[in-house]
């Protein structure tokens, strides 16, 4: 066990775990932030994407102790003021259909804006190609980071 | 007018002043009449102003908190704004409660008109009674009932009390769908804002305070048992409080985290006694299957003669993998044991089978079990099974505390229920013109209800009438069925065994045109030239529904202009769920490989009640379908499972997924399914474009094995 004090979402979190634990599973146990998801536990599909100093990382593939002292922001955090230009976009295209991979979704494709403000199509399938979806929700996802980004989703 | 029974509805009299409530049956699956009434919904108008629905439909993705709503108010003339829809947990009160058979609105379609046509009129008496007028100078309209007269008005909330005192009538005129004001609109999700939030509880999500968290280490053969187990490494972690035998086959690690049991399970040594199937794999599975298809079959339609035709024959042979649901969010369930009473909340398709078998497994009486339902993470069939469940309970009642078992992506791949893996043998006759004077079509599969001890009457699967239709009125014409018999556990997934009915049938098709020197599209619209009514099971297939649907695919993918240099394209109808679908499919081939840039689907599912749920589910079942098509494949080595996790069992991903543009036949008929026909069509129709761009025919999925 190890006391690590965290950065999340702009406060700071002391925390005392074994320091090999995924980031991911002192989110949602220890912190009770569950909108991040465990899908694979391999870094294969994505639905545990948060971001590491801005950075889109996979959490359940992340050691809480490789974090420690650096800005982590979690589906939480996005939207502290209100909606999230890309939340708002999500509802806006009606994309979510069970809806249990869209955080990490938004997580992707919230990364992408914040550096590339206007994505071309392709742009867009290489930042998310890592998020899988089981419902096929992909084509929406695409309609609504274009309408974000319209939207001044990148500034 | 609509001529109602008195026992569609009970007044359900409850406590002074908590407004109008009307208990309603919704049935489950098709055709099924249930003799005896058990109320499984209710329709609650509160002083408030608030009008719930609790209903016994699980949200996993298909949109029915906002679907079934719209449906009752529309009857209720209710401001849609007020209109809150409450998940109703298992009970011994309600009738079947079952999510599934893409049954959901087909089912409710009547009752919930109904439901909210009684509430209307109630409210139209008990504000005629209060002011003192005809029934009939008072009309209903966006949550009041209004008085034009006399210029009054009141809200439902304000009748909801008096509305109570009255009888509930017992015929009510339904809407036409032209005077239709909320059925038919692309209102938005009542999820959406608590999703994209990060906000919506799922079943991985729930807490209880207190509560441990459970891995199981279950036996890796099918069909094997706990031999024995050594503990000592795992209990040496800290946070791990328990290990013991959960059932005869798998062992349990209880710890304070998911990480510290999963941890805990990493270090667990239990050996195995592998039992019965440890040299069971694949080949021997297909084997299986190709040495009974000539047992004795069980007819599913039968047209004509089919022994009499003569002319050319044509014969084809194709087959399917077993395949895993694969839903985003891993099986999971939490449960509190106390004694004599067991509380679970479950991310469940079937709340009362959770009640029921948990009550078994951990010696109660399923009235001393209490199912919540919550949010799935996709459902896709997976969570029509109990396990989750059964194991929950099983752990909370050995350390007697509140947990939630958790299955790592890996377990969800290796101790699933599968869709089974099928043989399809079909064989006709030509005639001069080069269409079919008969076609035969044997399906050689194993019974997933049977393999569950469910009945198989008369050796047909119970699925096969909502699944395996003709969808062609030939003049000679057989569907029959050879149940099999595999120890590889068997579940329903998404579109069940129309996917695998409906590779085979239009796979064949598209040979027999090929056969017959013909256009694809062209031969299947002379196949279906005729307006003929195929009666199937309890279903009629009208072969106009099917051509209608037919005509608007490749008419909106431009079937017949040319199409850019290396681009192909295929095409393929069927009909499941009551629902008529085709789809035409446009590929170019690189590196030997389908890149598939666009899907043209079209639709008659009936009155469409919200456009865009619809089209979700329509893109959703085709990318669903796309990856089954390419890779999704089962395979068992040693009597075990081999794929594990998305590297070796991989979905389809954002660079892969075409364009899908879908369109609707306009249709005020009765609504039927539309969770799963997008399904069946789409591999058939990419492999008769996979044939058109390399003449190789693929009579065995995946594609890309």
């Amino acid at each position: 066990m190890a006391d690590i004090t965290l950065r999340i979402n702009g406060s700071d979190k002391r925390v005392s775990v074994s320091p090999e634990t995924p980031l991911l599973w002192v989110l949602r146990d220890t912190l009770e932030l569950t909108g991040t998801k465990f899908g694979c536990g391999a870094g294969l599909c994505g639905a545990c994407t948060v971001h590491l100093d801005g950075n889109p990382i996979r959490s359940c593939s992340t050691p809480v102790s490789q974090v420690a002292g650096k800005g982590i922001t979690t589906i939480e955090g996005l939207g502290a003021n209100g909606l999230h230009v890309l939340q708002q976009a999500w509802i806006a295209e009606e994309v979510p259909q069970c809806g249990y991979c869209q955080t990490g979704q938004i997580m992707s494709a919230a990364a992408l804006l914040a550096k590339t403000p206007n994505p071309t199509d392709d742009q867009i399938t290489q930042a998310m190609n890592g998020n899988l979806c089981r419902c096929g929700t992909y084509e929406r996802i695409r309609k609504a980071i274009h309408r974000a980004a319209g939207n001044g989703g990148g500034r | 007018m609509s001529p109602l029974s008195r026992r569609e509805f009970v007044a359900a009299g409850v406590a002074a002043g908590a407004g109008l409530v009307i208990g309603f049956y919704l049935p489950h699956g098709s055709g099924s009449q249930q003799e005896s009434f058990s109320p499984n919904a209710y329709l609650r108008i509160t002083p408030d102003n608030k009008v719930t629905i609790v209903v016994p439909r699980s949200e996993m993705g298909q949109g029915v908190r906002t679907a079934l709503p719209m449906i009752l108010a529309e009857e209720l003339e209710a401001d849609w704004k007020q209109i809150e829809i409450e998940q109703a947990g298992a009970s011994t009160l309600f009738g079947d409660q079952t999510t599934g058979g893409s049954a959901s609105i087909r089912t409710t379609w009547d009752p919930m008109r109904k439901a909210g046509a009684a509430a209307r009129e109630t409210l139209i008496s008990a504000a005629a009674s209060t002011w003192n007028v005809p029934r009939s100078s008072c009309t209903a309209e966006n949550g009041r009932i209004k008085h034009a007269a006399s210029n009054r008005s009141l809200s439902y909330g304000d009748l909801a009390t008096k509305a109570a005192t009255l009888p509930i009538p017992t015929d009510v005129p339904l809407k036409q769908s032209k005077d239709y004001k909320i059925v038919g609109q692309r209102l938005g999700r009542v999820d959406s804002p608590a999703k994209v939030r990060g906000e919506a509880v799922f079943g991985i999500d729930f807490r209880v305070p207190g509560m441990k968290f459970a891995v199981l280490s279950r036996c890796p053969t099918i069909g094997g048992k706990v031999s024995g187990f050594d503990d000592k490494e795992s209990k040496k972690l800290s946070g791990v409080s328990y290990v013991g035998k959960i059932g005869d086959s798998a062992v349990a690690v209880v710890a304070d985290s998911v990480w510290g049991a999963m941890e805990g399970r990493r270090v667990l040594n239990v050996t195995w006694d592998d039992g019965p199937n440890k040299d069971l794999n694949t080949a021997a599975v297909m084997a299986s299957l190709r040495d009974t298809g000539s047992k004795k079959a069980a007819s599913l339609y039968s047209a004509g003669e089919v022994a009499k035709a003569a002319g050319r024959k044509v014969s084809a042979e194709y087959e399917l993998p077993f395949m895993a649901h694969a839903p985003m969010e891993p099986g999971n369930c939490t449960a509190h044991f106390q004694g004599t009473k067991c509380e679970l909340w479950a991310p469940t398709q079937v709340p009362q089978d959770c009640r029921d078998s948990v009550a078994t497994a951990i010696a109660l009486d399923p009235d001393q079990v209490k199912v919540n339902v919550t949010l799935m993470g996709g459902g896709f069939g997976r969570r029509l099974e109990h396990d989750y469940a059964v194991e929950a309970a099983q752990v909370s009642k050995a350390i007697n505390a509140p947990v939630k078992v958790i299955w790592t992506r890996e377990d969800d791949m290796r101790f699933s229920t599968y869709r089974p893996a099928s043989l399809h043998q079909l064989s006709a006759h030509l005639d001069a013109s080069g269409f079919p004077s008969a076609l035969t079509h044997r399906i050689i599969a194993p019974s997933i209800s049977g393999q569950k001890g469910q009945p198989v009457p008369n050796g047909v699967d119970p699925d096969f009438p909502d699944e395996a239709g003709p969808v062609y009125g030939l003049p000679n014409y057989t569907i029959d069925y050879v149940l099999t018999e595999t120890p590889v556990p068997l579940g329903w997934m998404r579109s069940v065994y129309a996917l695998q009915a409906a590779f085979a049938l239009e796979s064949f098709i598209d040979e027999l045109a090929v056969a017959a020197g013909k256009d694809p599209l062209q031969y299947r619209l002379h196949l279906l030239a005729k307006d003929q009514d195929l009666q199937y099971f309890s279903t009629t297939w009208h072969t106009a529904r099917m051509r209608a649907v037919l005509q608007l695919a490749a008419e909106k993918a431009e079937w017949n202009k040319p199409l850019p240099a290396g681009h192909y394209r295929g095409v393929a109808c069927f009909g499941c769920f009551s629902s008529y679908m085709a789809e035409v499919v446009e590929i170019t081939m690189e590196k030997d490989q389908p890149r598939v840039h666009r899907v043209v689907a079209a639709v008659d599912c009936g009155q469409v009640v919200n456009p865009s749920i619809l089209e979700q589910q329509i893109q959703g079942g085709i990318v669903y379908g796309l990856g089954n098509a390419l890779r999704a494949k089962i395979t068992i080595e040693k009597g075990r499972v081999v794929q594990g996790n998305f590297d070796d069992y991989a979905p389809l991903r954002m660079e892969e997924t075409p364009a899908v543009e879908v369109y609707t036949v306009a249709s005020a008929e009765v609504p039927t399914g539309i969770g799963e026909p997008s399904v069946p069509p789409v591999a058939p129709a990419l492999c008769n474009a996979i044939y058109a761009a390399t003449k190789k025919r693929i009579r065995a999925l995946p594609i890309l094995n």
